[in-house]
């Protein structure tokens, strides 16, 4: 309070609307809080940080001999499928913490404040990317450590991975309307496990699609997550680029333009 | 543009201008067609017991809850038109602290300064500003687990004030807070009304808002029941009241129906008992007053005539006393 006198109301200029300057000013301002949060309670990387660990050992180890008679041929195959099952299932801890951070008081503020509406919500959705980032990060390298050698080169590895994490980003909004619309963090985690189990395991990430009953295959077949998985392993596996790869680009986008106005303006509307 | 720009001057006379509003939750009527008109460059008081409505109206004010019914205009501009317009004329230091428990005071301030649209540099220097000004530069790098509550209500208040709005909503601003630290409350509220902002402010304290706001709402059940200055609510009592103790509380009944016969007002029985407190408009009919009660045989143990306190001005409008709720105090300490 300095003794500065307010401008009042009249001599203000005021905005009625944000432009797309302020959008992402406000995303990546909110981004800054969600690293520093993570700064703060890092035992909350935990999940992120076991999980590609144990499931590269132990599908490597139960399904190589069987699906590709030996564990060095099975790398090729499982390290994208898992790659993409963990980075997704790791976008869900996105929709539970967002519930939970929603519950606390300073969503309160955020609402009163001029800013973008979308910013609170794209801003912790974009600091989870840091998530991803470590899940793909330490799939690639259990990988390597067990032999796995990429035929596409490390550039193609990393592409594979940002293209990976982008895909996961795109997919954390369904989780986040979920955890919008949720009464509490708990059945966030409940429909969030129902939708994405058999997405992940109905899918070609594991075994190879025409193993399975025609009417999984046709399943299979259509599941995005399917793409996905086989674009990322042309990526890796030969370094090149097909149709997967823009169906899964653009079932990305999809879901951002319909999850992210629906979320927002649910979000909007809780009291 | 200029046609848009007379009609603000007009309005801007009112700071708040709230009709006819009304929130239910469910069947319970929260808010019942609240009318408040607070003026520009003034402290408002919001007055009512726990569970009145205060914080739901204080919500549909400052844009976080649609109103059911009802239209409220800050400044002039509609809360449902323009709600991202009213964003930045208000401040909101909410009933419950709204600050980011898991960071640090400097790292709160720095975070809403960058949404208000400050550069970094500017964030960091009105940070700490705002943390010297409030006290807390000593506890600025620590994380908020430790605040006190007292401290907590600091920073919520310093972190309403980043970007100098011209209005600012306070619920409950000093509950749950010590005397010494509720003067200081007190003397910040003032220094910002002097600053030139206008602030309204919801307490359960009768001596809060005597002591602070230049107008007053009194507002039970979701509806405003008396409004005006001080003096005004004072006055509408009687410029003086009488209060009256009796030896035997079995008399309570019997006394209460001869002051209301005798002095032509509605009396009001302290919660303790054996007290009874009347707006008195004629010192004369004390005498009559006195008779009377000796003719009944009710013996007095005390008696006083006072200037009314806000306390009374409460009970004679709602018509019981006003209870302190104990959870909402723990809630907050
Ligand atoms: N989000 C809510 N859902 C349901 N009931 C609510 C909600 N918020 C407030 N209420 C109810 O509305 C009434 C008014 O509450 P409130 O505005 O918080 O009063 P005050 O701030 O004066 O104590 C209370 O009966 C309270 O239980
Ligand atoms: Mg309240």
């Amino acid at each position: 309070m300095k003794n500065q006198p307010i401008m009042q109301a009249t001599e203000r200029h005021l905005k009625n609307h944000s432009g797309i300057g302020q959008v992402i000013r406000n995303t990546l301002t909110m981004a800054y809080r969600g690293l520093l949060k993570i700064k703060r309670t890092p035992e909350q990387l935990f999940d992120v940080t076991l999980q590609p660990i144990i499931f590269t050992l132990m599908f490597t180890y139960i399904f190589g001999g069987a699906i590709s008679g030996n564990v060095q041929n099975y790398l090729p195959v499982i390290i994208p499928g898992i790659l993409v099952q963990t980075v997704i299932t790791t976008s869900i801890v996105t929709g539970v913490q967002l519930r939970e951070d929603m519950d606390k008081g300073v969503f309160d503020r955020f609402k009163s404040l001029p800013i973008a509406r979308i910013a609170p919500l794209a801003g912790a959705l974009l600091a989870d990317t840091i998530r991803y980032t470590i899940a793909s990060t330490l799939t690639f390298t259990m990988g390597y450590i067990m032999g796995y050698r990429p035929e596409g080169g490390l550039g193609n590895v990393i592409l594979a991975g940002l293209i990976v994490i982008a895909c996961a980003w795109a997919i954390s909004w369904i989780f986040a309307f979920f955890g919008v619309i949720s009464r509490n963090a708990t059945s966030v985690q409940g429909i969030s496990m129902i939708v994405l189990f058999p997405l992940t395991f109905l899918s070609n990430a594991f075994v190879p699609a025409d193993t399975l009953p025609k009417v999984l295959q046709w399943f299979v077949k259509f599941n995005p997550i399917s793409h996905l998985v086989t674009a990322v392993r042309e990526l890796t596996n030969a370094g090149t680029v097909g149709w997967d790869l823009i169906i899964s680009l653009v079932g990305a986008a999809v879901i951002v333009a319909i999850f992210a106005p629906i979320t927002v303006r649910a979000y909007m509307r809780r009291t | 543009m200029s046609n848009e720009y007379r009609k603000i001057v007009e309005k801007a006379d009112w700071a708040v201008e709230a009709s006819g509003l009304v929130k239910t939750f469910g069947d319970n009527h929260a808010v019942d067609g609240v009318d408040l008109q607070v003026p520009t460059g003034s402290i408002y008081g919001v007055l009512g017991p726990n569970g009145a409505g205060k914080t739901t109206t204080i919500r549909m004010l400052a844009t976080l809850l649609r109103p059911d019914a009802g239209s409220a205009k800050i400044f002039g501009y509609d809360v449902a038109k323009d709600p991202q317009i009213v964003r930045q004329l208000i401040g909101v230091t909410g009933q419950y602290a709204s600050v980011d428990e898991a960071l640090s005071a400097t790292e709160n301030l720095v975070i809403f300064s960058r949404l208000l649209g400050l550069s970094r540099q500017e964030s960091k220097r009105k940070a700490e500003e705002l943390l010297e000004e409030f006290g807390l530069t000593e506890a600025a790098k620590r994380p908020l687990k430790n605040f006190s509550g007292g401290m907590r209500r600091r920073l919520d208040l310093a972190a309403s004030l980043i970007a100098q709005p011209p209005l600012i909503f306070l619920d409950e601003p000093t509950t749950g807070l010590d005397p010494r630290t509720r003067n200081q409350m007190w003397d910040t509220i003032r220094r910002l009304v002097k600053s030139g902002s206008t602030v309204l402010l919801t307490t359960q304290y009768l001596q809060e808002a005597d002591e602070l706001a230049d107008r007053i709402a009194v507002i039970d059940h979701g509806r405003v029941v008396a409004e005006g200055t001080v003096d005004e609510l004072k006055g509408s009592i009687g410029t003086s009241s009488l209060h009256l103790s009796i030896q035997h509380t079995q008399d309570m009944q019997d006394a209460r129906r001869i002051v209301e016969q005798v002095l032509k007002v509605q009396s009001a029985a302290s919660p303790e008992g054996g007290k009874i407190t009347a707006p008195m408009a004629h010192a004369d009919r004390v005498t009559d007053l006195l008779i009377a009660l000796r003719e009944q045989g009710i013996q007095l143990a005390e008696l006083s005539v006072q200037k009314p306190t806000l306390d009374e001005v409460f009970l004679t409008i709602t018509g019981e006393g006003v209870k302190e709720d104990k959870q909402e105090k723990e809630g907050i300490a």
